[in-house]
């Protein structure tokens, strides 16, 4: 027997009362090696940032292992890893999680296709009555981004903004919501 | 500069755990609120307008964050009138349930995270402006780590209706927040959850947001006399399905 789903509603204005916590930004420990911030700003069909937003990301570390119930791939070498961060947008829009670069893990379907390194992205926020989900890419990782069959799958005119660009202290990865460079979101 | 960056290494294993799900059910149109529904005004600028491009189920996305309360809280934390000095003002209930997948299987370990308005329809928050008295008894907050047989249950007082800016003479019905991770991020649930009977569910366009009658009703509580606690508390019951299993034998992108 199938029971049909709990339907999905907005997280609202005042998720800030429950959901942040204070290590919520960290998808590894502060101090790992190697470690970089990615930042950016969520816009609205505007392009007026949505400063009521909550970002939550999911990877593999950069071994591909997943810190899941079963520890996929083995036990991460980086002590802490926690492979999820969940962060509130800011007055200005902007959220930002500290996380190493993701290794390549296995794509989908039988064969022995690998994907291009990525992070799996939730976007809740008032107004959104369901989060979105999309994908973050890197764009210095042009080799395996070639070949990466879910990038692939998205129209060549749409896939710059999955691609998060390089900065200072680690990567930028802008949130449109709508409208002019709208990001990629994909039906899971 | 940006710290230099090990180089990835390749993963060879190819499958996940036989024990996890290796699919999810891909959920009909019609399962959740549309991104777009202009009754409640502020989706207007905050969904998507081109297609969503079909991901398909990697390692990826039928893993996902394994949070317990060392985390993110204490054992203490499903008592939402704990911890302050004073009894919160307000209807004082249990509200408790089981959390499963769509084919019935309780789902352990996973995190319940809730917060709500107080009694009186204020939120603890700097932007809820509505001038409805705090209570310095009450801050809305709650966290529950699912038992072996999928249970949470919190302790708090019932929150009050608010009126909100949507449209002339808007208010939203009693509701709670709720939060759930599941085991894959495929899981992942925000929601709401309702008290039976309220009678602003016919004017309330996030609850109507839901199109399918029957959808409605499962975000609806049940008074619960089996649980609540004479002389102290009442109870309301609230299960969560969450979605399971599901065979996608041809995994395409188009």
């Amino acid at each position: 027997m199938i029971f049909p789903s709990t339907p999905s509603q907005t997280v609202g204005p005042y998720f800030a009362i429950g959901l942040p916590w204070a290590e919520g930004p960290f998808a590894v420990a502060p101090g790992t090696r190697a470690a970089i911030a990615v930042a950016g700003v969520v816009y609205d069909g505007k392009g007026d940032p949505v400063p009521d937003s909550l970002i939550e990301t999911w990877q593999a570390d950069p071994e591909g292992r997943f810190a899941d119930l079963h520890g996929y791939g083995g036990q991460s070498a980086l002590a802490g890893f926690r492979g999820f961060a969940r962060a509130g947008s800011d007055d200005d829009g902007g959220y930002r999680i500290l996380t190493v670069k993701p290794g390549r893990v296995p794509g989908p379907g039988a064969g022995d296709v690998l994907q291009a390194p990525h992070i799996d992205v939730s976007v809740f926020a008032r107004g959104m009555l369901h989060r979105c989900v999309t994908r973050i890419y890197f764009a210095d990782e042009d080799a395996a981004n070639a070949t990466d069959p879910v990038l692939s799958s998205v129209p060549p005119e749409r896939r710059d903004t999955l691609l998060a660009q390089p900065t200072e202290d680690g990567y930028r990865f802008d949130i449109r919501l709508q409208g002019d460079g709208e990001t990629v979101f994909f039906a899971l | 500069m940006r710290p230099e960056v090990t180089e990835p290494v390749t993963l060879q294993a190819k499958t996940a755990p036989t024990d996890t799900p290796t699919s999810y059910l891909r959920e009909s149109a019609d399962a959740h609120p549309p991104l777009d529904y202009p009754p409640y005004k502020a989706t207007a600028l905050r969904h998507p307008r081109r297609p969503l491009v079909y991901l398909p189920q990697t390692i990826t996305e039928i893993t996902g964050p394994q949070l317990g309360l060392e985390l993110v809280g204490g054992e203490h934390d499903n008592d939402l009138l704990a911890g302050h000095e004073g009894e919160a003002i307000g209807e004082r209930i249990i509200v408790s349930g089981r959390v499963f997948d769509t084919e019935g299987k309780p789902l352990r370990g996973t995190l319940v995270e809730i917060w709500q308005a107080n009694s009186a329809g204020r939120y603890l928050h700097r932007s809820d402006r509505w001038p409805a008295p705090l209570d310095p008894n009450f801050t809305g907050a709650g966290r529950a780590v699912t038992d072996d047989e999928g249970r949470y249950r919190f302790i708090t007082i019932k929150p009050g209706p608010y009126p909100w800016g949507n449209h002339h003479n808007a208010w939203r019905p009693a509701h709670i927040h709720f939060s759930l991770l599941g085991r894959a991020f495929t899981q992942r649930l925000v929601t709401q959850m309702y008290f039976p009977g309220d009678p602003l569910f016919a004017f309330d366009p996030i609850f109507s947001s839901v199109r399918d009658p029957a959808a409605r009703e499962r975000m609806i509580s049940r008074f619960s006399i089996h649980d609540a606690v004479p002389n102290w508390a009442a109870a309301y019951e609230f299960d969560i399905y969450l979605r399971g299993p599901g065979a996608t034998p041809f995994e395409e992108a188009h």
